[in-house]
């Protein structure tokens, strides 16, 4: 097990490299000049060859593509990815804060998530067919298939303007979560749930319930070995479900205006402000990786045959 | 000779459908003796021994008696029958592999069994299994019990069940087809632990099988069976030299031509 993880880290190693090369790549194949961007974004009036050039230099662009990229990777290492094209302080400044507030609001979301499908996905296995069970599940469906951002907008008007209960925005006191969290929730919920049924499901018809039975053990004990092996399933799929979440909060954050990676991501797209787009494309994809890699971990830790097996 | 076990008028049914699956079936199993009960695939073998534990699954429906020494299970609550099941009545299942929780060793399944039944202290508990494994030739019994089902054979998990059993103490012991998934030497080796078995406890049984060599060796009676309906039942010399009907005839002809091919193939 032990050999497992560290070979499964190492194998991670790689990826993140690939990762961060094609990050880098991507950026420099866009039709923009960043030297010129600079100077619009600093508000230079009047821009010549020269001070193209001269930007270039100060911004160490002569220098070939492989030099480049080893010397962002290095410095992206130690937390420094360069500074803002706009603002001209470091991106890490803005990146890191943001960041913060988005993994706070994943971790809140992707822990109702777990309560909500777990909850739900259990209860309407045992109830498999009957009319709770169906309404359920349409409803799951339906909130599943809305745009968030026309439900996230009816929720505002709704809870915030029309009852007066929630702010409509911010991200000033507990009370702020409630509707983001309520929204990544219902949006993404109704995946997992349907995961977590029909993995009771599945387990529910496995002989080892029905021998659980046949020797007389309590409904409660077979239901709980039920659980925990439907579970096992779900722990590596809830473990993904951090990644996706974490780059699925551009929408919701934009429409509550959560100080977040997403509303900042954003302003560096319409700014084409390349140091902050590369800096979040990268996080998030070191975190696609990561949690890819923790979740195989996980899911070997919790499985015995793996466990076993792969040493 | 007194009867153990006698099902009368057993229907069974599809809930949401109402097709009639067993339209009524009665018989009687003898005090330790040991009844076989053989048809084709699908003719509800399974489902009347699952009935008789009261264990079909929710969409399947069951009506009529089931007498174990004059108690009707079918009118037991739900937590009285719980209790008989494992104590009065065990089950050994097909699949030795997939019968036990696979995120768990076996013994955790065998101790808490007997923990629900018995007042026995852990270490008694864990002595008389061990004893009990040992009798079915499992020569490292501690090895067994700490062991995931994966890491054991097939046959390994049928004598497991079969341990069980022996601890257990059942007054009927339902077998449903228990060699069928095992290769010809674990196949030889799980039959003589059940004849062992039934040499032991002395307990009525009802054992479900495809291979007539099987249920010649080890049943007193046979039971025939086809879409849900029993054909044919009496002593096993019986079904198996004058057959009544023409299905066990052909069943039992079926089984014979087949082996002389085999012994053909084999150059007997
Ligand atoms: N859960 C169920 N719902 C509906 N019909 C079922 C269900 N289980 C079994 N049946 C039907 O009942 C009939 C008898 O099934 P059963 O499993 O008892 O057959 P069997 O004699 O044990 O066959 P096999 O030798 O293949 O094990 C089959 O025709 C099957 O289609
Ligand atoms: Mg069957």
């Amino acid at each position: 097990m032990g050999l497992y993880m560290v070979k499964r880290i190492l194998q991670s190693i790689p990826l993140l490299l690939a990762v961060s090369f094609f990050t880098f790549a991507f950026i420099q194949l866009s039709p923009m000049d960043p030297a010129e961007v600079v100077l619009h974004a600093q508000g230079v009036p009047k821009i010549t060859d020269e001070l193209i050039a001269e930007t270039k230099t100060a911004l160490g662009m002569d220098q070939p593509f492989l030099v480049r990229y080893s010397n962002w990777l290095a410095s992206c290492l130690q937390f420094d990815f360069g500074s803002s094209y706009i603002t001209g302080k470091p991106v890490w400044s803005q990146l890191g804060p943001a960041l913060f507030n988005t993994i706070k609001l994943t971790v809140v979301s992707v822990a109702a998530i777990i309560a909500v499908s777990i909850g739900f996905g259990v209860y309407c296995a045992w109830r498999a067919g009957k009319m709770i069970d169906r309404s359920l599940r349409g409803l799951f469906f339906f909130l599943t298939s809305m745009p968030s951002y026309w439900l996230g907008t009816l929720m505002i008007w709704y809870f915030s303007v029309k009852l007066d209960l929630l702010p409509t925005s911010g991200m000033d006191s507990y009370r702020s979560y409630i509707l983001p969290v309520a929204l990544i929730t219902v949006s993404y919920a109704g995946i997992y749930f349907r995961i977590i049924r029909s993995s009771v499901l599945s387990n529910m018809n496995e002989d080892y319930a029905m021998y659980g039975r046949a020797c007389g053990l309590p409904e409660k004990k077979v239901r709980a070995r039920i659980v925990r092996n439907s579970l096992q399933v779900a722990v590596s799929v809830f473990c993904m479900a951090v990644p996706i979440i974490l780059g699925s909060t551009v929408v919701v954050e934009n429409i509550f205006a959560w100080p977040g990676l997403g509303t900042l991501s954003v302003n560096a797209i319409l700014g084409r402000d390349f140091p902050v787009i590369q800096a979040y494309v990268l996080v998030l994809a070191a975190a696609f990786v990561l949690f890819n890699t923790a979740s195989d971990i996980l899911n070997a830790a919790l499985n015995p045959k793996l466990r076993n097996d792969r040493s | 000779m007194v009867n153990m076990l006698e099902i009368r008028k057993l229907t069974i049914r599809e809930r949401s459908t109402g097709k009639v699956i067993i339209p009524d079936s009665s018989f009687d199993v003898k005090k330790g003796s040991c009844l076989a009960i053989v048809g084709e695939s699908g003719s509800g073998k399974s489902l009347t021994c699952r009935a008789i534990m009261r264990l079909n699954k929710p969409g399947i429906e069951q009506a009529g008696d089931i007498w174990l020494g004059g108690e009707n299970l079918a009118k037991l609550p739900e937590q009285e029958m719980r209790r008989r099941r494992g104590r009065r009545l065990c089950m050994i299942m097909q699949h030795g592999m997939r019968a036990f929780d696979p995120s768990r060793a076996v013994g955790v399944h065998l101790i808490e069994t007997l923990a629900e039944h018995f007042d026995w202290s852990k270490s008694e508990m864990t002595g008389r299994m061990k004893r009990a494994l040992e009798s079915v030739r499992l020569n490292a019994p501690m090895d067994v019990m700490n062991a995931y089902p994966h890491q054991l054979s097939g046959g390994m998990l049928q004598r497991v069940m079969i341990a069980l059993t022996l601890v257990l103490e059942p007054d009927v012991v339902i077998a449903d087809e228990p060699t069928t998934a095992l290769d010809t030497v674990s196949q030889y080796e799980v039959v003589e632990q059940f004849i062992r078995l039934r040499e032991r406890l002395g307990s009525t049984m009802i054992f479900i099988s495809h291979d007539l060599g099987v249920v010649r060796k080890i049943a007193d009676e046979v039971l025939v069976m086809k879409d849900g309906r029993i054909v044919e039942h009496g002593t096993t010399g019986a079904v198996f030299t004058k057959a009544q009907h023409d299905y066990t005839r052909s069943l039992v002809t079926a089984k014979l031509s087949l082996h002389q091919h085999f012994r053909q193939v084999m150059g007997e």
